[in-house]
């Protein structure tokens, strides 16, 4: 034992103290557990628990590391998937991440998670982190990491605390993921009121690996070693878990400590280069990366999903901070930090490869075949436990939850305000509006081009990503979600979201595969809020059945809410796609003059829960219907399209509908064009304000080669899809001009796009 | 495990290219690549090397040879996270001695290329005067940039016009080239200005300076990417020569082709 050690005597609650002194009184209640959660661990260990053991059980049955409010629910992104579905999984629910097969022997894992609480209390570091956390998940999967994508939301952009938060998030996430060399691909910027106490920072990240290296998290092999390695141990982000993410924020109850983490990311970029190597020269049997709950979690994690023992000395945990006592290390949730299995053959060859990037490591302790996870302090036992108590058998809650009373009064109110007269300045006013102006401010501020793979980026419908430089073969990822129309209906509100992500994919040209979401919900122990996470689960999990795509991991993050009032249910969807050579992915602008311009889909009088309405300060009604059997054949056709090349651009038509697209297309490349909405108005009989505004969904616009029309409109026809030819590319007029209605210039078009976000943050 | 023929790539891992001068006399050069803790850049800088026509070979830090390279290129990146000062730890590495050694003989001295942490690093080194501060603005900063070429008779700038104007990516955070008015002048005077911003500057760089040169006209170092600028299709979105597609910007391949001819002779 070293001097070090020696000198770190505290009053140690053993095992053998415990079963000494029945009585003594533990602060369950402090630690967030229950009294029925402290008397089951009671009744499972026999015993009362030590001071270590109460630690580590009050972090993983936490609501943010056991799912058990919504872990009912959860299972049927498992029951709904069908075996087709399962046809590209190599790794599904379960792991860290799950992993895709993508063809030629590669695999693609990627997740979205969220890290929103840390980051209203430290925007900086919380987003900062929440990148960390993400990465290292993609890591312990034996990927490389190729990507990341941030779904951001914020509270209204006039609100005195939005620009803390935007510049602390916005800051966090590039000063973290640029400094790691991934690029940022895309992600969303929202604002809206709802999330002005508690903004949603959800992160995902991209990883690619051959089929044969996937890594899983277990420890297996009786006698193989257990080592910790990467950043110290330190006091930063103790309880975070357990009291930050699970708890919401009230002022009534005494403060507790905010325990943000503290991220290094140079730290992180060496683990990630040096957990390379790793599993190049095959020298480690499992690996797990510390995150939320730290020690606790990967020790009781590695050990439940292997031979189920494991023996670890916790004086050899390297320390940043010496006065840290045994439970504080097992809840430490210090960054940059990862957990291996490496057998005794390949001991030296794992430290040769921590010397060469000059990673610290510490051997814990061994695999053992007793079922028992047993941690000591300097021989004293102080946490004797079956691991899969801690990990897998926590507590399981069917919540009540009954729908709102209030619904049925929103849904009643319909929008019916003003249809603006003005087309021109209603389009101005709408390109400006924060949630649908230029994200530019933000996005100039991530790296996107580092590791010379990125084949699309912001502001196009998806990221797009070369995975395989001789082939050509890559991904397309986009995440999505709109608050709104979940507010006004869950269910329908989860289906959209997986069906604008789905659609956005293939927009870009990809062959949509498989979804991963990050569920930011408010108090599961409000009944309506647990019926909006409900309703979104079963709408989520029948939209991926009926779309073919299966869920593969993810995230959920619960008690976003502040005093009484919690965020709009926000299921914030991720779907990734594959395309067999990314040369052929379609951006989101036109450029070539006269390219023939047409809408695909019909449209509806649908501005309920729409940007329009937003404006106006509206939210009632019913989001837009939804049909996914028209959704896929859309997608068909784009991904067709792209295959066959007979379009030059495609956008999808989202919030803000055709206004937005037509402003987008034509900004993207700086091209303009001559529309003409007549034939539009008179096909669907709708108005031209409708037919610019209207969120109906299932619908895109292309830009088509003139030698390529017939073909074009011959697949639509074949496919019994209803496409209008509605205009025309213009590179010698500079503006959108809408016939009939608005010429609108695009330098006008562009500063009232681009002006809003440096208005308010720069 | 058995070996298998593609792996996930480690840093350097460079898949061979088809294009560029695979046969030809250009392939005989060899172009070393640095890669330090925190390097970010390193496998780009390597597959622009390999697009141009040149071999690229891996270096480590912490190593004393050279490996008989005929030129060095430190790449962009965070190296040792930019702590204490860009660039300012980096300049300590074992390799660094050779390669300031190496780089200091005159004309026919080793030819040296600095991106972004790399100018950073020569800088510390002394190999290149001036400093870099963080951006004027404060922010980091991510867009395509047009430049123009001041000096083509440098290793790394043959390939181009004096008066050239290129676009390449720009992505930093301390990019704002400083130094004293004399040792400005001087860089003015010598015409080791090789690149400058156009159009608007980025930063907040003295007198719009986006990269120097020693006076040899070996070592150079720059702040934006040229080696994101080499590849139809993963590039800028525009080129200052000619109307190109998606991002199909390639005006930084340049900048390689230069130091391999100049090499060749």
């Amino acid at each position: 034992m070293t001097a070090e050690a020696m000198a770190r005597k505290f009053n140690i609650d053993s095992v053998a103290n415990a079963a000494a002194t029945p009585g003594q009184e533990l602060p369950w209640a402090e630690l967030g557990l229950t009294e029925d959660e402290y008397r089951r661990i009671e009744e499972i260990l026999g015993r009362r628990p030590t001071g270590a053991e109460l630690a580590m059980y009050s972090v993983m049955w936490s609501e943010h590391c056991s799912y058990k409010s919504s872990k009912v629910h959860l299972r049927q992104f498992g029951d709904k998937v069908t075996d087709a579905m399962k046809k590209h999984l190599l790794v599904g629910i379960g792991e860290n991440a799950g992993v895709v097969d993508i063809g030629d022997g590669w695999a693609v894992t990627f997740k979205v998670e969220s890290h929103n609480h840390p980051s209203f209390v430290e925007p900086y570091q919380g987003a900062a982190t929440g990148v960390g956390g993400i990465v290292r998940d993609i890591i312990s999967m034996g990927a490389r990491p190729v990507a990341i994508m941030d779904p951001l939301r914020f509270g209204a952009i006039d609100h005195p605390d939005t620009a803390r938060l935007v510049h602390g998030i916005v800051a966090g996430i590039g000063g973290y993921g640029n400094s790691l060399g991934l690029p940022n691909i895309g992600g969303e910027v929202v604002f809206d009121s709802v999330y002005q106490g508690n903004p949603l920072v959800n992160a995902l990240a991209v990883g690619v690996l051959r089929h044969e290296d996937i890594r899983l998290a277990n420890a297996s092999g009786e006698g193989n070693r257990v080592v910790l390695f990467g950043a110290r141990t330190g006091g930063d982000g103790i309880g975070g878990a357990s009291v930050l993410a699970s708890e919401s924020f009230d002022s009534s109850k005494p403060s507790k400590r905010p325990a943000v983490q503290v991220g290094d990311p140079f730290a992180e970029k060496v683990l990630i280069e040096c957990c390379l190597e790793l599993f190049k020269a095959s020298v480690v049997e499992g690996i797990q990366d510390l995150g939320a709950a730290g020690i606790s979690c990967a020790t009781s994690e590695l050990a439940s999903n292997g031979d189920g023992g494991m023996h670890v000395e916790l004086t050899n945990v390297l320390l940043r901070d010496p006065s840290l006592t045994p439970g504080e290390i097992l809840m430490s949730e210090s960054q940059e930090r990862m957990m291996a299995v490496v057998t005794p053959e390949n001991v030296e060859a794992f430290e040769t490869i921590m010397d060469r990037w000059a990673v610290e490591y510490s051997w814990l302790g061994e695999v053992t075949g007793t079922g028992r996870l047993v941690i000591e302090w300097d021989g004293e036992t102080i946490v004797d436990v079956d691991p899969r108590t801690v990990a897998h058998h926590g507590p399981v809650y069917e919540r009540p939850y009954h729908r709102p009373a209030w619904l049925d009064g929103v849904q009643a109110d319909a929008f019916d305000a003003e249809r603006a007269g003005d087309l021109r300045a209603a389009v101005l006013e709408l390109m400006a509006s924060p949630n649908m102006c230029s994200k530019d401010w933000v996005t100039d501020q991530f790296d996107r081009y580092v590791q010379g793979n990125t084949a699309l980026a912001m502001p196009d419908d998806a990221g797009v990503i070369r995975v395989d430089e001789e082939t050509g073969l890559g991904v397309a990822v986009s995440t999505d979600a709109n608050g709104r129309y979940s507010y006004l209906d869950p269910y329908e509100g989860a289906r959209l979201a997986l069906a604008e992500a789905y659609r956005n994919v293939a927009t870009s040209g990809a062959e949509p595969l498989a979804v991963s979401d990050c569920l930011n919900f408010g108090s599961p122990e409000d009944p309506e809020v647990m019926w909006q996470f409900a309703e979104t689960v079963r709408g989520l999990a029948d939209a991926c059945q009926e779309l073919g795509v299966p869920v593969t991991g993810g995230n959920v993050s619960l008690y976003n809410q502040t005093g009484g009032v919690a965020v709009h249910p926000t299921p914030v969807v991720g779907v990734l796609g594959v395309f067999d050579d990314v040369a052929r992915r379609t951006p989101s602008g036109w450029r070539e003059d006269g390219q023939a311009v047409y809408l695909l889909g019909t449209t509806a009088d649908e501005l309920d829960g729409s940007e329009w309405a937003n404006l106006r300060g509206h939210l009632g009604g019913r989001p837009p219907a939804l049909d996914l059997a028209t959704e896929k054949t859309l997608a068909a056709i784009l991904v067709n399209c792209s295959r066959d090349g007979m379009i030059d651009a495609a956008h999808d038509l989202s919030e803000g509908g055709l206004a937005a697209a037509l402003s987008e297309m034509a900004l993207r490349f700086g091209v303009g064009a001559r529309i003409g909405l007549d034939e539009l108005c008179e096909r669907d009989r709708i108005d031209a304000f409708t037919a610019l505004f209207s969120e109906t969904q299932s619908r895109a616009v292309v830009a088509v080669p003139r030698s390529e029309e017939v073909r074009y409109n011959d697949m639509c026809t074949a496919r019994n899809f209803p496409t209008l030819r509605i205009g025309v590319v213009d590179t010698e007029n500079q503006a959108l001009d809408v016939q009939g209605y608005f010429n609108l210039p695009l330098d006008q078009l562009r500063e009232a796009h681009q002006g809003t976000l440096p208005r308010h943050f720069g | 495990m058995t070996s298998t023929s593609i792996e996930t790539p480690l840093i350097g891992d460079v898949q061979p290219s088809t294009s560029g001068d695979a046969d030809g006399p250009l392939s005989e050069v060899r172009v070393g690549v640095v890669t330090f803790p925190g390097s970010l850049d390193d496998r780009d800088a390597m597959r622009a090397v390999t697009l141009a026509g040149g071999s690229a070979v891996r270096l480590w830090h912490g190593d004393h040879d050279l490996q008989d390279v005929d030129a060095v290129i430190i790449p962009g990146g965070f190296s040792y996270g930019d702590y204490l000062r860009a660039g300012a730890i980096s300049r300590f590495a074992p390799l660094m001695e050779q390669i300031t050694a190496a780089a200091s003989g005159g004309t026919d001295a080793l030819p040296v290329l600095g991106i972004c942490n790399g100018f950073q690093v020569l800088t510390e080194a002394h190999l290149l005067p001036g400093s870099m501060i963080k951006n004027n603005h404060l922010h980091f900063l991510c867009r395509d940039q047009r430049l123009r070429v001041e000096n083509a008779d440098t290793h790394w700038t043959g390939e181009y016009w004096a008066g050239e104007e290129v676009v390449i990516p720009l992505k930093n955070q301390d990019g704002q080239f400083v130094a004293d008015n004399r040792t400005l002048d001087e860089l003015e005077g010598e015409g080791r200005v090789v690149f400058r911003y156009v159009d608007e500057n980025p930063n907040g760089s003295r007198r719009n300076i986006a990269g120097i040169s020693n006076t040899a006209g070996n070592v150079v170092g720059l702040m934006p990417h040229p080696e994101h600028a080499v590849e139809a299709g993963f590039g800028p979105d525009s080129s200052a020569r000619e109307d190109v597609g998606l991002r199909g910007g390639t005006d930084g391949l340049g900048v390689f082709t230069s130091v391999l001819r100049k090499l060749v002779g």
